[in-house]
């Protein structure tokens, strides 16, 4: 399914679910499933539960200098149509020629999520027309893709317990490469579109899960899963705010034991939090359209962020035939492994599964396990270590720096450095507090310097980022610890001294 | 020079008898009094001559680019050429200027070859007649030959003499007709089902396809990718051979090339040819074959056999399924290769503003002829959904019979295959514009189709003039990249058969050792 802008989609799309019945606000009530994956509780009819079904269609921009068959430049927000080559226009004459970076990334990315990778892969041609596909077709990777068969496990915690977490698995049906479209903008007052090519091109994997989850919840911890893979990956970069990571949600709801009802495609979704609440909105409308006797048209629908529902998006009139032809101008993808790696071969000219293989980094299920083992923190603490680029980087170094034990160091990075990040809506890295630093300040509380509500005290200074050390704010605040016995002594004697006779009232008292 | 194989001018060049400029000039002037064959689309007459100033310098310095170097060549209309109009002879592409060379443009070029101008057409090499171009047809410089006008009498005086002009055949036609004519030494031509050497065969030049994947494809516009070939148009075998070095290898920028590297050869004058097997496939006895074919094609096995070569009879079993399984493959390529003329990016974009939808109706309606509507229509047909396994999968299965056909006739020993290159002479336009251009294309590309389908290499050379005056080539089609031993033989071929030189009044105005030092004997 081709990836697309959204810009024009969606709001042809809105002006056409604005047009129509308003939806009714749906109740708060999230549709929820059990650890089991379970079905959702019977509506009015009494009848059995409903068991709603989701799959997903992730895009994902490949990380990669220059785009999949071209060597224009790939660079998010760069000025319109400077990043076409004439391959990307598709002059008349121009070839496509594969991006090995891009297959490599592929590869990795197959072999992180327990895929088959196929030694030989082939091109195809997707034909339709839009104004941001200039060949007239996509090429993709229909017949015969280049990963096939995975799994990816993702963990969610229950009723929203962090104690309580569960982990699942989700098949990967496949991965695909294949080409990003440019990007629409309609202009509707000159009703004029305007074409930006700069996308056009640019390599994607297309990776399919199959329907193996069952609601917002699920999907969402499954594609924050993906995502935190192809980021330790370095495959994607899979920021979805700025288009490299693109859900699509197919879902459909139906009775146990019965075959899967008619199945909707969910677009325009753009976060992990929109993608929950698209994918449970989708569910609740199927069971009340179906309970109310209504059916379920297979159709594409937009998730519309601000109305928090899903509008139907583009009539379904004559059905799109993409006529999928092979890709002439593209022998087979051959890939190769330690065992059929001709001697001869020029080194550059291969993709090795193998030696890819062995290079791939650890994965985050596997530091997490890791975090846990090496440093006796609690399982949902690594996972809440992970989810923010960059904290388990910070941890380690802040415990590589103190005296303090790492159980004790987690909890000032979860309850005051992440807090303090989420306030202020920072990243790990824009942290005003240096690894260094906060090291620093605990070092001062493990040797008791100064106490906890002291120690907390400092780290309030330091937020402000006025580069003084915890020591410095320690000594102008004056909240050190005093441990001289005889200066413990001589101040406690001066308040006696000064007050002798409140000090006799107490004792008699 | 460098490699000790030269362009048959080329000596002239080198020996000083003539400069490049000198040689553009008279090309030029050449094309202006054949004007009316209508051989050329575009003539760069300013950079062709700047060209040839720059080649008169390294000449002069002792310091030519290479075999090439000032000798004046022609493109056919379908390859980019960097700040010369490309049009494949389209409403969609006129005034189109690319802002690339194809690479075998770019060779060319960088081998110091003066690029004389663009060469006429069928629209998107849509054809075999050269007869369906948005700018007209290309007439056949043997309807002028002294040969053809002694031979055709006209059938009543009421009969316009003017209007027995026959083609040249196609697609590659302004090609093939620019050399006939000597406006040029080589023309390069593109080949997908014959297009390079039945208009060779028409016009009585060499008309050479590599097997796919030695030359690239990069810049030329695709008809069928996976079987268009650069084809190459030249006056002698020997030239086509240097051209062929000149452009052969690998290109990053097509990833259909071969990697290997390709050494540039020079033919040997083969004088025993009894180490050789020539095969006769039965099945090229094709209906419609003229008895002068079938007897010109005989006679040439024979003087095989008669030199000591073994001539055997082969079958190509499924030869007669060739042409309708070309059709399907070719018209849904065509139908995605079109796609991208939506009149957005690039070439004519209709007025018409009511939708995106009806611009790009409008467009394409208005830009193509009703030859590419046709075949973009039929293509879209082949690769509907519903229709998918029945045409374009069953079609590319017997593609691959037919390929198996060729490898098992080349395994059991045979060397070469011998085939009439058309199943007659040219015949004259008005004749030839009463069938439709399907109905034509099928029947002119039954001989050369296969080879396509199945990327060998291919040579059509000029073998005698029929009764009526005209051009006879015959096919020689040879194992894959097994292009010297293809052309060595070609080249025996050409030197005991002694095609006469055309007799072109235009030509003897201008006439010059330069033009006809090849051929000398056999001008009379």
């Amino acid at each position: 399914v081709a990836a697309r802008g959204c810009g024009g989609v969606w709001r042809r799309a809105w002006r056409r679910g604005a047009g129509g019945p308003v939806p009714a606000p749906r109740g708060q009530r999230a549709v929820t499933c059990n650890a089991k994956g379970g079905a959702v509780p019977a509506g009015k009819s009494g009848l059995a539960p409903w068991v709603p079904v989701v799959g997903l269609e992730i895009h994902a921009q490949i990380s990669s200098n220059s785009k999949l068959f071209s060597g224009s430049q790939v660079q998010f927000a760069a000025p319109p149509n400077a990043l076409v080559s004439f391959f990307d226009a598709s002059l008349p004459g121009t070839l496509p020629v594969l991006n090995r970076r891009c297959v490599e990334a592929a590869v990795m990315t197959g072999l992180a999520l327990n895929c088959s990778i196929n030694k030989k892969s082939l091109f195809d041609r997707k034909h339709y027309f839009y104004a941001d596909l200039p060949a007239g077709y996509q090429i993709t990777q229909q017949r015969v893709p280049i990963a096939v068969n995975g799994s990816l496990s993702y963990s969610l915690c229950i009723d929203n317990k962090m104690s309580q977490i569960v982990t699942k698995t989700v098949r990967i049906k496949q991965i695909q490469l294949e080409q990003d479209s440019g990007k629409s903008l309609h202009d509707d007052t000159r009703s004029q579109t305007l074409i930006d090519l700069n996308r056009a091109g640019v390599g994607l994997m297309e990776v399919v899960m199959e329907p193996d989850m069952c609601c917002g919840e699920e999907a969402a911890a499954a594609v924050r899963e993906l995502q935190l893979i192809l980021q330790t990956l370095g495959s994607s970069q899979a920021v979805m705010a700025e288009g490299q990571l693109r859900v699509d949600a197919n879902i459909s709801v139906h009775r146990p034991g019965e075959p899967y009802g008619v199945r909707t495609e969910v677009k325009n979704i753009n976060s992990l939090r929109f993608l929950a609440k698209a994918v449970d909105y989708e569910i609740q409308r199927q069971i009340e359209e179906l309970e109310n006797g209504g059916t379920i048209l297979n159709e594409t629908r937009a998730f519309d962020s601000k109305l928090g529902c899903t509008v139907p998006m583009r009539d379904k009139e004559g059905k799109q035939d993409y006529r999928f032809m092979p890709e002439p101008n593209l022998p087979p993808l051959i890939l190769y492994d330690a065992k059929s790696l001709p001697a001869n071969m020029n080194h550059q000219q291969v993709v090795n599964i193998d030696w890819i293989h062995e290079r791939l980094p650890d994965l985050p299920s596997v530091k997490r396990a890791k975090l846990v083992e090496q440093y006796g923190i609690l399982p949902e603490h690594s996972f809440t270590l992970l989810n923010e680029d960059g904290l388990a980087e910070f941890f380690e170094n802040v415990v590589k720096q103190t005296q303090m034990k790492p159980k004790k160091v987690i909890g000032w990075i979860l309850n005051d450095l992440l807090s303090y990040l989420k306030q202020h809506s920072l990243t790990v890295k824009e942290s005003p507090v240096s690894s260094f630093v906060l090291a620093d300040l605990l070092n001062l509380l493990e040797k008791k310097d100064i106490s906890s509500a002291a120690a907390k005290q400092v780290l309030a200074e330091l937020w402000k980022g006025e580069g003084k050390t915890p020591l410095e704010i320690v000594k102008e605040k004056k909240l050190e610890l005093i441990q001289d016995q005889k200066e413990l002594e001589q101040i406690c004697q001066a308040v006696i001294d000064g007050r002798e006779n409140e000090v006799m009232m107490m004792v008699l008292r | 020079s460098v490699i000790g194989v030269r362009f048959q001018v080329a000596a002239a060049l080198q020996e000083g008898r003539v400069t490049p400029a000198e040689l553009c000039q008279r090309c030029l002037s050449l094309i202006k009094s054949t004007k009316f064959l209508n051989a050329y689309i575009t003539v760069a007459e300013e950079t062709a001559l700047k060209q040839a100033e720059e080649s008169e310098r390294r000449y002069r310095r002792g310091q030519p680019l290479g075999v090439l170097d000032g000798i004046p060549v022609a493109v056919k209309d379908n390859f980019n050429t960097a700040g010369i109009e490309t049009t494949c002879a389209s409403n969609m592409l006129k005034g189109y200027i690319s802002p690339y060379n194809a690479t075998v443009v770019q060779k060319l070029l960088d081998q110091g070859a003066v690029l004389l101008g663009k060469t006429n057409l069928d629209e998107f090499a849509m054809g075999s007649g050269s007869t369906d171009g948005v700018f007209g047809p290309v007439r056949n410089p043997w309807s002028y030959s002294r040969q053809y006008k002694e031979k055709s009498v006209p059938k009543s005086h009421s009969e316009d003499k003017e209007s027995n002009w026959v083609i040249t055949g196609g697609s590659s036609g302004g090609s093939a007709a620019a050399v006939s004519s000597f406006t040029c030494f080589a023309a390069l031509g593109s080949d997908t089902g014959g297009s390079t050497r039945n208009p060779a065969a028409h016009c009585g030049v060499v008309g050479l396809k590599p097997t796919y994947g030695l030359i690239s494809r990069h810049g030329l516009i695709p008809l069928v990718n996976s079987m268009d070939v650069p084809g190459i148009l030249t006056r002698c075998v020997d030239d086509a051979a240097v051209l062929l070095g000149s452009l052969a290898g690998h290109d990053p920028k097509d990833s259909t090339t071969i990697q290997d590297n390709f050494k540039p050869f020079e033919l040997p004058n083969l004088t025993d040819v009894s180490k050789l097997s020539i095969g006769i496939p039965k099945e090229y006895h094709a209906p419609g074959l003229s008895s002068e074919i079938l007897a010109l094609w005989s006679k040439a096995a024979d003087l095989f056999k008669n030199s000591g070569a073994k001539v055997i009879e082969v079958s190509l079993p499924h030869t007669r399924y060739s042409i309708v399984c070309y059709h399907v493959l070719c018209t849904a390529e065509v139908a995605s290769n079109m796609a991208r003329f939506d009149g957005l990016e690039y070439g004519h974009r209709s007025d018409m503003n009511r939708s995106t939808e009806s611009m790009y109706a409008a467009t394409r309606r208005e830009g193509f002829n009703d030859v590419v509507r046709g075949r973009i229509l039929s293509g879209n047909y082949f690769l509907l959904k519903q229709n998918y396994e029945n045409y374009f999968i069953k079609a590319q299965k017997v593609r691959r019979l037919i390929a198996n056909d060729f490898v098992k006739v080349f395994q059991s020993g045979v060397d070469i295959l011998l085939t009439p290159t058309t199943l007659s002479d040219a015949v004259p336009y008005m004749e030839f514009i009463k069938e439709d251009n399907r109905t034509r294309s099928a029947q002119d590309d039954i001989l050369t189709q296969a080879a396509n389908m199945a990327g060998l290499p291919a040579i059509s050379v000029p073998t005698a003039l029929s009764e009526r005056g005209l051009p006879v080539g015959l096919q020689f089609i040879g194992r894959s990249f097994q292009e010297k031993q293809l052309l060595t033989v070609a080249k025996w071929f050409e030197n005991q058969v002694k095609f006469p030189m055309i007799q072109l009044e235009e030509v003897k105005r201008h006439n010059h050792d330069v033009f006809q030092h090849q051929k000398s004997a056999s001008f009379s």
